[in-house]
């Protein structure tokens, strides 16, 4: 039982790098070039422009409807076969922002929608363009509907980038496979892995409640 | 005040459809340097359509919106929304839900569209500001958030928003109507004290007795044209018209 014991606190220090040097950074980095792609994916989508629309709806599609492991996949494996080698760490950047940028579009458009007609009007007649109106007075309001549904998406995000192991990053489960394979203690390595994105959830969802009451101060009590 | 007898606002030949509803079918109608005039009519007489045409909210499909001193707007099916946006340098529109910003502070509301459109300095606006709130009762709410703000004290934080656009006509879209009745009063008491400064309005209403009270010229419409027009007394108390007669009747006397 010693032996498990130290074991497990020998590999903390192995684990906690990768999730320090991997895990967040990965996720990071991907939820923000996400967001970006979300965000120009959701405008086009609510576009008047019926072809502007369509490319979005398209991609959202692709996006939505094939398994992220595949994406990966296809980036990393595929990609060489025209001539095009990524390496693993931005090949997972790539595709962990590209699926965040499908998912997270249609909630900054539902959030878009949701606030009322009335707001652009007001908006308007105040003279703003729909640019300024849309960067002052709607997407402010839709920050608020939209905060809770991507932070779930964020909170996914950190538990996907261990897809990135596939790829040969070393990332926080990576390192755990690694000292399985000359431990070959599966379950003890693989329930601190486990425990650890507990942690870093936990953390997060605390984070968003924070982020979110924040939000609120506005709303009627 | 008396109006002058400078047009300030023309407005003629308006048409607009919904798909297969046509709203409004030629629409005229005038309105003064000083001068109040209410739209009346019934639900669905286009009356609301035709005032959100004031502000190029609406884009009608065929007719004309001129300011004296320009700009003037000539409306025709597919015209871009962007042509009308010149009419909101002289108009500004009261809504009848307020549409208040909700992330912004009352003062914030007020100023957004003077600050960062109109570009005036900062300072001058928000005394500005301050001074309007105040003369609605309302210097005490300049930091609170619309939410936390009664119907009728919201409204009137729109009516401040509306004049800090310094506009030559005040468009109001039945600004009392989504009230409750207890808070009516206090919106109108403002509205007409506007009106007794001299500001030229624009009023889209129900409320007949404040019309009566208020407007110096009637224009009631029905089925998308204009029935009747003349001075608020004319109009709403011996109606020439029978479809007057009896929209004035049924509201005046509605058991």
């Amino acid at each position: 039982m010693d032996s498990k014991w130290q074991l497990f606190l020998d590999s903390l220090g192995p684990l906690a790098l990768g999730a320090i040097t991997a895990t967040i950074p990965l996720a990071l980095i991907s939820m923000a070039l996400g967001l970006v792609i979300a965000l120009l994916m959701a405008l086009m989508r609510i576009s008047k422009n019926r072809v502007i629309s369509s490319i979005a709806r398209i991609y959202i599609s692709i996006i939505r409807g094939t398994p992220l492991l595949v994406q990966l996949f296809v980036i990393f494996y595929g990609m060489p076969s025209v001539g095009l080698t990524i390496d693993p760490w931005p090949s997972a950047i790539i595709a962990f922002s590209l699926n965040i940028g499908g998912y997270a579009a249609e909630i900054i458009r539902a959030a878009i929608l949701s606030v009322p007609q009335g707001q652009w009007e007001a908006g308007y007649t105040l003279g703003m363009s729909r640019t300024r109106t849309l960067y002052r007075l709607i997407l402010p309001q839709a920050t608020r509907v939209a905060v809770p549904p991507l932070s779930n998406s964020f909170i996914s995000l950190v538990k996907d980038t261990s897809l990135a192991s596939t790829i040969l990053v070393t990332e926080m489960f990576r390192k755990a496979q690694e000292i399985t394979a000359s431990t070959y203690e599966f379950l003890l390595l693989y329930c601190e892995a486990a425990a650890i994105y507990w942690v870093i959830c936990l953390v997060l969802s605390a984070l968003q409640n924070s982020v979110e009451g924040r939000l609120e101060k506005y709303v009627a009590k | 005040m008396s109006p002058s007898n400078s047009a300030l606002l023309s407005v003629t030949a308006l048409h607009k459809a919904f798909g297969e509803n046509q709203v409004l079918e030629g629409i005229d109608f005038t309105v003064h340097s000083g001068e109040v005039v209410a739209l009346i009519g019934p639900s669905g007489s286009g009356k609301t359509t035709a005032l959100r045409c004031l502000n190029g909210l609406e884009i009608a499909d065929a007719g004309t919106v001129g300011f004296a001193g320009g700009p003037e707007v000539s409306f025709s099916a597919g015209m871009k929304p962007k042509a009308a946006q010149i009419l909101r340098k002289r108009s500004a529109m009261v809504f009848q839900g307020h549409h208040l910003f909700p992330h912004l502070t009352v003062l914030q509301n007020v100023s957004i569209g003077p600050i960062e459109v109109q570009k005036r300095p900062k300072d001058q606006v928000l005394a500005q500001a301050k001074k309007l709130l105040a003369r609605v009762g309302l210097e005490a709410k300049a930091d609170a958030y619309p939410n936390s703000l009664s119907g009728g004290q919201q409204q009137r934080v729109g009516i401040v928003r509306a004049l800090m656009q310094q506009p030559d006509l005040l468009l109001f879209d039945e600004p009392t109507s989504a009230l409750d009745p207890e808070l009516v009063g206090e919106v109108l008491t403002v509205i007409k004290e506007l009106a007794q400064e001299g500001w030229s309005m624009v009023l889209v209403t129900h409320e007949l007795a404040f019309a009566r009270d208020v407007a110096d010229t009637v224009v009631f419409m029905d089925g998308g044209v204009v029935v009747e027009t003349g001075p608020a007394a004319k109009v709403l108390g011996t109606p020439a018209n029978p479809r007057t007669q009896t929209f004035v009747q049924r509201l005046l006397h509605p058991f």
